[in-house]
């Protein structure tokens, strides 16, 4: 542990700290450019400039270690002019076009010229030129710009785990490129957006839309896969204009998936934005009344039995709740909330939770992925992996469907049968798991979702009980406390699917499943069928059942539907999301919905009035205290939960057909992205080619 | 003009012969398992000197496969160092240093004669193939300077006429002894030795002379 004085303040910071950590320690700002907490460190910008005694320069404080006993000043001339000189060579072949630049207003570059440059530059000659490199449909680029930090290199590398992007040539002729300008084919290639300290890497869909300063920032939570990472909403007026990430060191770090950041241009399109009623035949806009009397009208009669819902992979807990507690007032326990027919088990909460945590990954020493695609279900917990992979000692296997990953991995098989070889320990990673001191098994829901699913999720259950993946905390030798951990993982594509367990959104006594829901409908047994926002269902086989579709885009479930509510999406409602991990969090509304939609709860409790079964809560903060009488889970936000352990899963025999993956096209998995433009061009560019060569195109 | 200057018209492929696959692999050999990648740069020369003095694409995707490395990778150190090309050169390719010394001792006579004898200017191949010009920093023989490089010879002491004796010599198609263009002895002082006068001339080397270093003054 180095003591060290910074302009006087003595701090201490742990051992293999920069100057520059040791200059933060004590409160003082330095700039830069090229260094980043979360990159490895280049020492190329040399903006970080401080003097320390007895060296005759000033030195790098990024890269240089900091040493006990060391005395830093960055208050000195020397230092003031060092990052003088730094930004004026900087500024040299920097074109000076900040008023046509999307970066202005949030620029590294402008922001630091301002605070420790000059106000005159002595160069008068030409300045440089570069080309523009084409990198893919999102990452705009004007390389002229480019001060070659080469963190977007080292971001590519890293942490995405593609190899494309480079810096060629030298000195003055340096150029940031992709290998042969290909496009970056990575799910996170768009954080160089954010990293990019200059306006050299631009949002391609963002260009020339709106300045920093105009728009409404609003935190909250995405619901494109089941990570929930934390995102800062940008709106002018209405319209969402852009996604950012924002730092949670426990889910997403600093890094949002592509479609996180660029689906929301769906948020436009394909919109419902007022009640309709399918008459003739056809669906014809009504008012609020027409539609909930047309409901009520057919509603009335019906047995409970008769009556199901759906609810969808993007809806949050709340609306969930209001659903349930209607259709448990209607009588009805045909409910569920695994669309894609996953046959997870609500007994256990560990049962279906990413226990480990998604911070826990980086404390693994062996993992077995079982039929997912960590890269697609979930990038940014991919790139977790990969963070934990790169720090050396992890030994990963899968068995599954063989899948283009970030980090190496042994392929031990293609299904049930390998995974029972695992489990009664004749497979050699039994023995891998076996000696790590912190294993885990990642359950996909390739797993899952298929007729033997829960004998499965037995079979992982007994892996995880007979590897040693339960360790319970205990201390060491010096009386360190080692914590509890349990190894046993779900990982979950949905973000609406756990707080759906949660809450119990599952058949009731003598209930019908998904299956059994358009079973009974294509049967006519199931005469009304509630989708909530649910539209990866096949609505050909809900018959003749009366289809209310409540959501936000006119996708498959809005065009099977009789009466359509139209709903708010994620971005639209003050509403409660459950990752992964069993982490609750709460996503704040930035814009109002469009036209005479409105918020989920709301609109399930205006029906439930107009349906004689008054929901007993009129405002969210009422629903959500009842909600969390009934539930403790909900009480506690942005906490990762220690679930109990305890039996799930159901024995049984298994297919010999091999584990598939859910996610088929990762740039399309909701109605939101379906009905993004930007996402359309990925997959033309990313998914379509890779697709057709191996042969499985449409 | 970019400093990544990579031929439009690429081979279709590229392997290396028999005998340089031998090389490649004795150089790989040479570093430890894990490290082949060290061996970038000497695969790159071997590929260029097989490959008419470039380096094809096709080239930097077999070095990556043989090294394990990301192709991006081996672009990177292909393109940071001057001495790989990246596109056809002629068959005499020319380096001229202008860093200082070079520079002060008339490097700008000699890129004056390549410029009136071949229509040469910095990046340019001549149209009948014969010349290509690259000015380089420094070659590292400043006590020779100025310095003008042909493929792998050193021509030191160039000035006007001897750029232009040499250039004619080489469209003959004869390739001049390397060395100094002055005539003198390697970095010898112009006016021949002054110091460890001891030593004899015996063509390039010098050998001892016990009755000079005794003071006895011998002929030089």
């Amino acid at each position: 542990m180095p003591k060290l004085t910074v302009n006087g303040v003595e701090v201490e910071v742990p051992a293999g700290a920069s100057v520059l950590q040791a200059c933060e320690e004590a409160g003082v700002e330095v700039p830069r450019f090229c260094y980043h907490e979360r990159l490895s460190i280049a020492g190329n910008c040399r903006m970080c400039l401080v003097e320390m005694e007895r060296s005759p320069k000033p030195v790098a404080s990024c890269a240089m270690p900091a040493g006990d006993g060391m005395v830093i000043r960055t208050d000195t001339e020397m230092v003031k002019k060092a990052r003088e000189g730094v930004m004026e060579f900087l500024l040299i072949n920097h074109p000076l076009d900040c008023p046509i630049c999307d970066q202005g207003g949030e620029c590294d570059l402008q922001d630091q010229a301002m605070a420790f440059g000059q106000n005159d530059s002595r160069y008068d000659e030409n300045k440089r030129a570069v080309e523009d490199k084409y990198m893919g449909p999102l990452v705009k680029t004007i390389m002229t710009r480019c001060i070659h930090c080469t963190r977007c290199v080292r971001f590519s590398t890293e942490v995405a785990g593609v190899t494309d992007m480079g810096l060629l040539g030298r000195g003055e002729n340096a150029e940031i490129t992709t290998y042969l300008e290909k496009a970056i084919d990575s799910e996170m290639s768009a954080n160089v957006i954010d990293l990019c300290p200059v306006g050299a890497l631009t949002s391609k869909p963002y260009a020339f839309v709106a300045r920093p300063w105009e728009l409404r920032k609003t935190e909250s939570i995405d619901v494109m896969d089941a990570v929930g990472s934390n995102i800062r909403v940008d709106a002018r007026g209405s319209e969402v204009m852009r996604v950012l990430p924002r730092l949670h060191e426990d889910v997403n770090e600093e890094w949002i998936s592509d479609k996180t950041r660029y689906a929301c241009d769906g948020l436009k399109r394909q919109r419902l934005d007022r009640p309709y009623l399918r008459k003739n035949g056809k669906l014809s806009p009504v008012s609020w009344d027409e539609a909930f009397a047309a409901i009520a009208a057919k509603l009335k009669g019906l047995k409970g039995a008769e009556i199901a819902a759906v609810a969808g992979d993007t809806v949050d807990v709340e609306s969930m709740y209001a659903l349930k507690g209607l259709m448990t007032a209607l009588g009805s326990p045909n409910l569920d909330c695994r669309q894609d027919g996953a046959k997870l088990d609500a007994t256990t909460r560990a049962g279906y939770l990413f226990n480990s945590t998604i911070a826990g990954i980086e404390d693994a020493d062996a993992i077995l992925i079982v039929g997912a695609n960590p890269r697609w279900d979930a990038a940014v917990l991919n790139a977790r992996i990969r963070k934990r992979w790169l720090a050396g000692g992890l030994k990963v296997g899968l068995i599954g469907a063989p899948v283009e990953l970030t980090y190496e991995y042994e392929h031990l098989g293609a299904g049930p049968q390998t995974l029972t070889e695992v489990a009664d320990g004749k497979n050699a990673f039994a023995t891998v798991l076996k000696d790590a001191k912190r294993p885990m098994i990642i359950l996909g829901m390739g797993a899952l979702t298929r007729e033997d699913g829960a004998a499965v999720l037995a079979t992982a259950r007994k892996i995880a009980e007979s590897t040693g993946m339960l360790v319970a905390a205990s201390t060491d030798a010096d009386g360190n406390e080692i914590p509890a951990w349990n190894g046993f993982n779900v990982l979950h594509t949905a973000a609406a699917r756990v707080g759906g367990l949660d809450l119990g959104f599952l058949p009731g006594k003598g209930g019908a499943d998904v299956s059994g829901i358009l079973e009974g409908a294509s049967k006519g047994k199931i005469k009304a069928v509630y989708l909530l926002g649910a539209d990866e269902i096949d609505t050909q086989r809900l018959g003749d059942a009366f289809v209310i579709y409540q959501g936000h885009h006119g996708d498959r479930g809005a065009h099977r539907a009789d009466v359509i509510l139209p709903g708010a999406a994620y971005t639209e409602k003050d509403a409660l999301y459950v990752n992964t991990e069993g982490r609750v969090q709460m996503g704040l509304r930035a814009s109002f919905p469009p036209g005479e939609a409105r918020e989920d709860w709301a609109i399930l409790r205006a029906l439930s009035a107009h349906l004689g079964q008054a929901l007993p809560y009129d405002s969210l903060d009422q629903l959500r205290a009842k909600l969390r009488s009934e539930n403790e889970i909900f009480t506690e936000i942005d906490v990762a939960p220690v679930a109990e352990w305890g039996p799930f899963g159901t024995e049984g025999a298994m297919s010999d057909t091999g584990f598939g993956t859910t996610v088929e096209n990762f740039y399309m998995t909701d109605p939101i992205s379906r009905a993004s433009k930007t996402m359309a061009e990925c997959t033309e560019v990313f998914v379509l080619p890779k697709q057709g060569r191996t042969g499985t195109e449409g | 003009m970019s400093g990544i200057d990579i031929a439009e018209n690429q081979p279709e492929s590229f392997a290396f012969t028999p005998e340089n696959e031998a090389k490649a692999e004795a150089i790989i050999s040479k570093y430890p398992e894990g490290r082949q990648a060290s061996a970038v740069m000497p695969l790159l020369d071997l590929a260029q000197r097989q490959h008419d003095n470039w380096i094809p694409l096709a080239a930097i995707d077999v070095i990556s496969e043989k090294l394990k490395m990301p192709k991006m990778r081996v672009l990177e150190v292909a393109t940071f160092y001057t001495m790989f090309n990246l596109k056809p050169v002629g068959k005499y390719f020319l380096q001229a240093c202008t860093t200082t010394p070079c520079w002060l001792r008339g490097s700008d006579q000699v890129m004056k004669c390549i410029k009136d004898k071949l229509g040469l200017e910095n990046h340019q191949t001549s149209e009948d193939g014969m010349f290509t010009l690259l000015e380089v920093e420094c070659l590292g023989a400043c006590a020779n300077a100025p310095i003008l490089q042909v493929n792998d010879d050193f021509y030191e002491d160039a000035d006007y006429e001897s750029t232009a004796k040499l250039l004619d010599a080489l469209k003959k198609g004869e390739v001049p002894a390397p060395g100094s263009l002055s005539g003198r002895n390697v970095s010898e002082p112009e006016a021949g030795a002054q110091t460890l006068l001891s030593y004899k001339d015996n063509g390039a080397a010098r050998t001892y002379d016990p009755k000079i270093s005794a003071g006895e003054t011998g002929e030089k």
